[in-house]
């Protein structure tokens, strides 16, 4: 009724009048309580005199019988929302509180009650609020203190925040302020199990950290503290205390500190040199970071004693000496604080720097074991790498610039040190020292990539010469003009003197050979490296195409081998300039009409000579192929790709050539043409695919129906598998963009009613199966309403007996990320979570199939089943689970490999996530695994190993009953004639023996 | 194998510490031997014993039961190099140790994989 209007506040207090004046104070209470209800119901409607009233009567009622109490404070809660509350209300209805209620003996409800009119007095009437000074936060102190209720204590720190933020008048209190919050730090609260209200630990630390870090004011209590708690035994009290540390230098200054740096520091080393938490030791650093940012900031206000130099000078006293013995433990430990502390400010850099760097320069050359040398050389990384972060050099104060000569030094003399493991780091130094602006002379870059090229082509061990590799590609787009200049004409050279003709053929020839061949893969590699930069990519690009025609024309047998490492080199470069508009329309005018030209003359010369198969038509060299083109278009802005579209599709259904170079061409291009001889053409589909299934989703292909239809009749008329199956993927990276709609349907109605008769019978069912499958996926991948019929015409595939097998493999290719068509990076159209809707589309049919079919194809069930789990997120698995259990046991006893594999794959992660449900099959798994160990094939008995060890993260009392009998099956394994086999058994044996025993 | 064996008193594995090197161990498949010397940290470590049997219960729980084990201390790097040999050679002293349910609990820490 009030709700509506028809009925006043004063008329249904006077109607409850017998009610609330009754002397049974249980009456008394009901009364309240409705009053209470309906304000909080409708207190927006409120005038502004009833809600003066309300607020008396209710401040006189707090004084009333304990029982009454709760609802009196529902009602003052409701009121402390109204707007219309009279200033001066708000003050005198908190000090009513304060003074008559005893909130710490209230219930939970209740004591939430109170803070919520505080908090909301707090939002709507600060002003007044203030007027009350300090005798706000004492009344809130004595609210709050010997709260114990988490969900209250995480409003209570935020009223605290609020006051110390709001800049309420804290009075002589700060330090009883201080204390009721303090008292609760660190934070030891373990939520109840099955909590409905969801506060979990982390909640109340960073809230009370807040709190805690939220003034200068609670320094000089916080500080002693946090050093007391940071001395403690409890791993978890030291981690707070040093993010609460962290936290306060956001604010403090350097009065705060200034009494407790020697201790604070000494804490810090004390933990970063003794402990063996790397979380802690993190922790430490990063508030020794912290604290030395604090003081540089203030370090330039102040005309007092330099505090951040006596610290620093503390620091490097401490740690110095410990920085000249590389072979000791404390050396790591030292470097680390040294960088935090130098990381904090350019002016910590250079103080630190300027006692450190020559300090680990002359050690460098003291030490001459390439271990130790590592060590302090990779402190200088470390160093240097700090000063990337403030940018270019600065002349004046650097010392760094000062150190430039024997910095560059020892720098070079890691890079020529036989011993991998420095010539590596000193790789990564050369990187970061050449992106230093100005840093090196032009003499020293010459240098520098003199010894690069060295390295990355005559350096025997590989992972020297791929970081060489990798430097060289960082460092390229700094210094293009000397790479280019330099590395690149080498490279060259060194491609173009290539393998010596076999003219002897004795031993030693073939060594020499053979390392020409590496070093002719190396310069490719390098090649492909250092195109980081537009104008390195012009120069290299040709290079490249050069030596792979030169290779065509070769005859001998590595060419394949030769081609398809060219086509890798430029897939990488493609890669590199894609994100650079410039870049990717140069490589994709080269090399696009370059490779489809070769090819097409390649696959001319095989029809109209009849001659002997040419290695650039070999399946592995196209393979090869597709990513070049699909890399080179993928990132084409609209115009230009249509510019290349209108070219690429009239090549293949006219034969129209003109655009290719040298295209004289002896007789026509028909890949979709009839005819024995143009099986060699029809490859080329191969490269269609790879560059019509790669544009953006908003080009329009020309002439789009008759290209599929044309691919169409291929994919289900031809005899070669490869290119069937690049037929059928084209389609379907077509259809999977192809806009909704009748021209969609008709094509989709004609697929389907060429597939079906092939799938029935004939010669052709692979191919239809192909098409169907690639279809399928097209169409799961859109979430297109015929993807379900599809599907099932596939689920009924799996009873054959004949396709069965092929069927089950497809629903891998249907779940997996395809590596050339239909994924989000050739713009096909993926709908997020396709794989959870197809799971729960499909699995119930495929369990279903199962039960209900024949003996002989039961596998291909089980088989389609553990593909469709293999690929599913591991989350969605682990809830799946109880359900598909037993069935995924009893494919464990099925005797195909990949049915095993795949489901052991699958029971791996659910070992480590859901120990408590696979814990019930304890006994069925621990017998299959080991008779799996057995298996003759390697990557079962692998996976198996894998699953026992995994099973050790089960419950221990579960496990012991076994420990003996897994322990001698394991032996087995461990004489097994793989490596890797052997390597599994030993850490499975080793974790079963752990079971159970002391000291784990 | 035996790389990863943390020390008893450092949180640094045997490799780390130079205890383990590859050019001290042997091993030969065709008479299923292998034969380990370790070198401890300083003279008089009073770890030996102890890292002596971690890496043995390590071996013979990692390798076939084909293979004869000898781990014993390099020449010339311990003081009481015999008498720790003498030990580590004994089965039945190996045995005894590790129904030692402390001494377990200290060479299980070492085996442990170090998280």
């Amino acid at each position: 009724g009030v709700k509506d209007g028809r009925w006043t506040v004063l008329q249904l207090v006077e109607a409850l009048g017998f009610c609330l004046e009754n002397t049974d104070p249980r009456m008394r209470g009901r009364g309240i309580q409705l009053l209470s209800q309906v304000l909080l119901q409708c207190y927006s409607l409120l005038q502004e005199k009833e809600v003066l009233h309300l607020v008396l009567f209710y401040e006189s009622r707090l004084q009333d019988h304990h029982l009454v109490i709760p609802s009196v404070l529902q009602g003052l809660r409701a009121l402390s929302m109204c707007e219309v509350l009279s200033p001066g209300l708000a003050v005198s209805v908190l000090k009513a509180i304060f003074q008559e209620v005893h909130v710490q003996s209230l219930m939970q409800l209740d004591r939430h009650t109170v803070y919520s009119i505080i908090t909301n007095f707090m939002s709507t009437r600060e002003e007044e609020l203030k007027g009350l000074g300090a005798d706000f936060t004492f009344g809130f102190i004595q609210v709050m203190d010997g709260e114990k209720d988490p969900r209250n204590l995480l409003v209570a720190f935020q009223i605290v925040r609020d006051l110390i933020a709001k800049d309420y008048a804290l009075g002589p209190f700060v330090e009883e302020l201080f204390e009721v919050t303090s008292c609760y730090f660190p934070v030891d609260f373990t939520p109840p199990p099955n909590d409905p209200h969801g506060i979990q630990r982390e909640d109340l630390i960073l809230s009370l950290r807040a709190v805690l870090a939220s003034t200068p004011q609670f320094a000089e209590f916080l500080l002693p503290l946090l050093i007391e708690k940071l001395d403690s035994e409890l791993q978890s009290a030291k981690l707070d205390s040093l993010q609460t540390l962290t936290a306060c230098c956001a604010i403090y200054g350097q009065k705060e500190l200034q009494e407790f740096l020697p201790s604070l520091w000494s804490s810090l080393r004390r933990e970063v040199f003794q402990t063996a938490s790397e979380k802690i030791e993190t922790a430490c650093l990063a508030a020794l970071h912290a604290l030395s940012a604090c003081l540089s900031r203030c370090v330039l206000s102040s005309d007092s004693e330099d505090l951040l130099d006596s610290f620093l000078s503390s620091i490097l006293e401490d740690c110095r000496h410990h920085l000249c013995e590389p072979d000791m433990k404390l050396v790591w430990p030292s470097a680390k604080l040294l960088q935090a502390a130098a990381g904090a400010s350019l002016r910590t850099y250079h103080r630190i720097t300027r006692s450190v760097l020559p300090l680990l320069l002359e050690q460098y050359t003291k030490h001459t074991q390439s271990s130790q040398r590592r060590t302090i050389l990779e402190m200088l990384l470390g160093f240097l790498e700090l000063q990337q972060k403030w940018g270019h050099v600065e002349e004046d104060e650097s010392t760094l610039l000062s150190l430039q000569a024997p910095v560059c030094s020892v720098v070079f003399s890691a890079l020529t040190d036989p011993s991998v493991q420095l010539q590596l780091v000193g790789i990564k130094a050369l990187t970061v020292l050449g992106s230093l602006q100005g840093f090196l002379s032009s003499s020293d870059v010459e240098l520098v990539v003199d010894h690069l090229i060295r390295l990355a082509l005559h350096e025997e061990d590989s992972q020297s010469s791929e970081a060489a590799m990798e430097a060289a590609g960082s460092l390229a787009p700094t210094y293009p003009k000397v790479f280019s200049g330099r590395m690149v004409p080498r490279l060259e050279q060194e491609l173009q003197s290539g393998p010596p003709l076999r003219c002897v053929s004795s031993s030693e020839w073939d060594e020499s050979y053979y390392n020409d061949c590496s070093l002719q893969q190396r310069c490719l590699q390098a090649l492909a490296a250092v195109s980081t930069h537009t104008s390195i990519v012009r120069e290299t690009v040709p290079v490249l195409l050069q030596h792979l025609q030169k290779v065509q024309k070769g005859t001998e047998a590595r060419n394949t081998q030769d081609m398809v490492s060219v086509c890798q080199s430029l897939h990488r470069v493609a890669l590199q300039c894609q994100q650079d508009m410039e870049g990717c329309w140069y490589f994709h005018q080269t090399v696009v009409p370059c490779l489809l030209a070769m090819a097409v003359q390649a696959a001319m010369q095989e029809s109209t000579h009849m001659l002997p198969g040419k290695a650039l038509l070999e399946e592995e060299v196209l393979a090869a192929m597709i990513p070049v083109i699909s890399a080179a278009t993928t990132h084409l802005s609209p115009e230009l790709a249509a510019q290349s579209v209108s070219h690429v599709v009239p090549l293949f259904l006219d034969g129209e050539v003109s655009f290719l170079p040298q295209n004289s061409f002896p007789c026509s291009f028909q890949p979709f043409g009839n005819g024995e001889c143009l099986e060699a053409q029809r490859r080329l589909v191969a490269l269609l695919m790879a560059f019509v299934c790669s544009l953006p989703r908003d080009v329009a292909i020309p002439q789009q129906e008759w290209l599929l239809r044309e691919l169409l009749a291929l994919s289900c008329s031809c005899n070669c598998p490869f290119t069937a199956t690049t037929a059928a993927k084209c389609f379907a990276g077509l259809v999977n963009k192809h806009p909704a709609g009748q021209q969609l349907d008709e094509i989709l109605q004609l697929a389907v009613n060429r597939m079906d008769p092939s799938l029935a019978e004939g010669p052709r069912r692979m191919q239809a199966l192909t098409l169907l499958l690639w279809v399928t996926k097209a169409l799961v991948l859109r979430y297109h309403p015929l993807s379900s019929c599809l599907t099932d015409k596939l689920l009924g595939l799996l009873g054959d007996t004949e396709l069965g097998p092929a069927a089950a493999d497809g629903f891998s290719l249907l779940m997996a990320e395809s590596l050339d068509v239909l994924h989000k990076g050739c713009h096909a159209d993926v709908r997020i979570m396709f794989r959870q809707r197809f799971f729960t589309d499909n699995v119930p049919k495929l369990v279903q199939g199962f039960h209900g079919a024949g003996p002989d194809v039961k596998a291909n069930y089980l088989k389609g089943l553990s593909h469709v789990l293999n690929h599913l997120p591991k989350p969605v698995l682990v809830t799946e689970l109880p359900t598909l259990l037993s069935l995924l046991l009893e494919a464990l006893s099925c005797s195909d490999r990949v049915v095993q594999l795949s489901t052991l794959s699958c029971l791996h992660p659910l070992l480590l996530e859901a120990p408590q449900i696979m814990s019930l099959h304890v006994d069925t798994l621990v017998t299959k695994f080991l008779n799996l160990t057995s298996s003759p094939a390697m990557a079962v008995r692998i996976a198996a190993l894998r699953c026992a060890h995994a099973l050790t993260s089960l419950p221990t009392t579960v496990l012991l009953p076994y420990k003996g009998r897994v322990i001698r099956a394991l032996a087995k394994p461990l004489d097994d004639k793989k490596r890797l086999v052997r390597k599994e058994a030993v850490a499975a044996r080793g974790e079963w023996f752990l079971l159970g025993s002391p000291g784990r | 194998l035996i790389r990863s064996i943390n020390d008893p008193e450092h949180p640094l594995t045997l490799e780390e510490l130079n205890v383990v090197e590859q050019v001290r161990v042997k091993v030969s498949d065709a008479e299923s031997t292998v034969s380990v010397e370790f070198t401890p940290t300083i003279p008089h470590c009073s770890m030996a014993t102890l890292i002596g049997l971690s890496i043995k219960v390590k071996l013979l729980r990692s390798l076939p039961e084909r293979f004869k084990l000898d781990v014993h201390i390099t020449p010339g790097t311990h003081v009481s190099e015999h008498a720790v040999n003498k030990q580590l050679a004994d089965k039945e002293r190996v045995a005894a140790a590790l129904e030692n349910s402390h001494l377990l609990e200290v060479v299980n820490q070492c085996l442990s994989v170090r998280s």
